[in-house]
């Protein structure tokens, strides 16, 4: 199938991108991308705004041309075929439903250019897949937004596309909608199998509907996976900040060794297992995401085989319910966030307490110390 | 409660009172007068008096003594409505969609004609379009018109004269439709597999139409009673019924028949118009 000189690429399915760039004057919105999308998998491009994720799908659509870089779909190159005659559809950011033509017309506009027959049993059901058979002689204008995004999805899925194009599709609608639609596309996608691509800035949204979530900043993808792979074992500050929050605390590598890397953190030795640590250097972010961390009264037992961190403060509490926000100050000033879930089990500690902090080494992750501390934790939007 | 609705409706009253007073002055009272000139009874003079008798033989008379012009102006501005929606709707599209920030500065530049009377322009027009004027010449030397022909005093004239007049009348209303249309609709059309030319069609033409049919009327209903540009660029064969109506009017001193091929006209114009709104579905747009 594969020509020698992509041996290493998959065979010819699905959507394939190499070193797509795409630059404006001096800005570099998409810098050598590369992706894979096997067929029918449902991939998330999740990144702040600016971060070059809707270039790039603007790019695999046709609608922007790529500075470098090929776009190959289903083994063919489309690098350079037109956004008409390319087996492509997206679903706008706003719709973009014709507002001069009624629902049945918006959804066979696709059928109709392309001169497929059997218009009609084919939108009737595309209709009754998005629930939308009654409104079908409504325009646009007399439909809710809810209601009109499934009609965008739906005059896009209808021309059963290689790859679907979602580009923050829920971004207009409010929370409560956004996570009834989250589960229908998830839904449809399932019923209909097609390859959905899927941009988004809202952590949440990716991680309930994708099984890849590929992370983006300024124009290069940081990391991709499974949503719980990304979460669980992060790769650089951005991720572990932008996907959930992470507690990161400065320390110095001791014995980089084969299996577990001894960190020395404030004087503690913390040991990280060593495909979590992703740095080379002597010093490093040791990362741990807050529910991760044990907190008990100074001089208790906690649950954990890691070493034991004292001296903590309790400096801010807060009580929401399911679990309980704590925020700790260390020995060596910083702060760290520690959720505790409210099982009933283990007392709710007040302002002021002496605790101390535990986590089992597995969960812990070593990040590079040359990244930005901060970077993606101040993006939180949605 | 009574109290502020009636203190509320005299507000309303108040408010539309000076447009009541300028439509009943400007339109009522003159649109009376036409009607009651048109009939006159015909033996009438300026020294005898003028005698409304409801001689409604007015119109048929006029009809068939001027029919020639009546139908000579709306062919003419036919031709130049359409010659302006071929050119304004490029203009427009352009401007719209394609200027960037030149965009101001070229609508601008459509509406400046305007800052030079309409006469003038008209005038001017005589001395590019004469016999021994640099065009002529250009396209005799090319052999595109023969030794003998000429531009001035012609159909050709007389209609290049309403289009070139009336151009920007028809490219604001187009503007202003084609600027309102969201791009990423012609973007979508794209993804949904139209060529640019399909999804024109489509989408761009479909969704400007209120443009178009506000642009062709504003550029037609003035220039089916133009007689500036007939008189100006035309010859004795191609006099319009707005010249035939001042002629009527003042030198042939004829109110009845002036007036009778007014309400002629007006009313013809009317029914086309509605008819054109009625097969353009345009009340259905938006």
């Amino acid at each position: 199938m594969s020509s020698p000189a992509e041996a290493g690429a998959e065979p010819g399915d699905g959507l394939q991108v190499r070193a797509l760039s795409k630059s404006y004057g001096d800005f570099h919105a998409v810098r050598s991308l590369d992706l894979d999308v096997p067929r029918g998998r449902f991939y998330a491009l999740l990144g702040p705004s600016g971060c070059g994720k809707t270039t790039t799908l603007r790019m695999v659509a046709g609608l922007e041309a790529p500075t470098s870089g090929s776009i190959l779909l289903a083994g063919q190159d489309i690098t350079r075929t037109k956004a008409y005659r390319r087996p492509v559809n997206t679903v706008f950011q706003n719709y973009a439903l014709f507002p001069h033509l009624d629902i049945y017309e918006n959804v066979a506009f696709g059928l109709r250019r392309r001169k497929v027959g059997d218009v009609k049993k084919k939108v009737d059901e595309m209709l009754e897949l998005v629930e939308l058979g009654a409104q079908a002689r409504k325009k646009p204008a007399q439909l809710s937004g809810g209601q009109q995004q499934r009609v965008a999805l739906a005059r896009a899925l209808i021309n059963e596309p290689e790859v679907l194009l979602l580009d923050e599709p829920l971004g207009a609608l409010d929370l409560k909608l956004r996570r009834s639609m989250q589960i229908e596309i998830k839904r449809i996608q399932t019923e209909v199998g097609l390859t959905f691509i899927h941009v988004t800035h809202d952590q949440e949204e990716a991680m309930t509907m994708a099984d890849t979530v590929a992370v983006m900043n300024s124009g290069v993808i940081e990391q991709q996976g499974s949503p719980a792979e990304l979460y669980e074992n992060p790769r650089s500050t951005f991720v572990a900040n932008f996907l959930g929050q992470s507690n990161l605390i400065e320390g110095t590598v001791k014995t980089p060794a084969a299996d577990v890397v001894t960190v020395d953190m404030h004087g503690i030795d913390v040991s990280i297992p060593a495909d979590r640590a992703h740095t080379d250097g002597g010093k490093g972010w040791i990362g741990i995401r807050p529910e991760k961390v044990l907190i008990g009264d100074a001089g208790a037992e906690l649950d954990a085989p890691g070493n034991t961190i004292p001296g903590g403060v309790v400096t801010d509490v807060s009580f929401i319910g399911v679990s309980t926000q704590y925020l700790v100050r260390m020995p060596w000033g910083q702060e760290l966030q520690v959720f505790a879930q409210n099982t009933g089990r283990t007392k709710i500690h007040s302002v002021g307490d002496q605790v101390e902090l535990s986590w089992r080494p597995e969960y812990a992750f070593l990040l590079d110390h040359a990244q930005d501390v901060h970077a993606g934790s101040q993006e939180e939007g949605a | 409660m009574a109290e502020t609705g009636r203190r509320r409706g005299l507000t309303a009253y108040l408010l539309m009172a000076p447009a009541v007073i300028v439509l009943a002055l400007f339109f009522v009272i003159p649109f009376y007068s036409l009607v009651a000139a048109s009939l006159y009874e015909p033996g009438g003079s300026d020294k005898n008096g003028w005698e409304v008798t409801y001689h409604f033989a007015n119109y048929w008379d006029a009809v068939e003594l001027y029919w020639r012009p009546l139908v000579r102006s709306l062919v003419y501005a036919g031709a130049a409505t359409l010659i302006c929606l071929v050119l304004g709707y490029v203009l427009a599209y352009a401007i719209a969609f394609k200027s960037g920030r030149w965009k101001s500065l070229l609508l601008v530049l459509v509406i400046a004609p305007f800052f030079t009377s309409f006469l003038v322009r008209t005038l001017s027009w005589q001395l590019i379009l004469a016999d021994d004027g640099w065009i002529v010449d250009t396209l005799q030397f090319l052999h595109v018109l023969g030794d003998d022909d000429r531009l001035l005093a012609t159909n050709f004239a007389v209609v290049m004269g309403l289009a070139y007049n009336f151009l920007p009348f028809m490219v604001l209303p187009l503007f202003a439709s084609i600027d309102k249309i969201d791009h990423r609709l012609i973007e979508a059309s794209g993804d949904l597999y139209s060529n640019p030319v399909v999804g024109f069609f489509k989408v761009t033409w479909p969704l400007s139409l209120p443009g178009v049919v506000s642009g062709t009327l504003l550029t037609f209903i003035p220039a089916a009673g133009d007689y500036i540009n007939a008189e100006l660029l035309g010859n004795t064969e191609t006099s319009v019924i707005g010249s035939v109506i001042q002629l009527q009017a003042t030198d042939a001193n004829h109110p009845h028949t002036a007036a009778a091929l007014s309400m002629i006209l007006m009313i013809g114009i009317l029914a086309m118009v509605l008819f054109y709104i009625r097969k353009a579905g345009t009340e259905d747009l938006l």
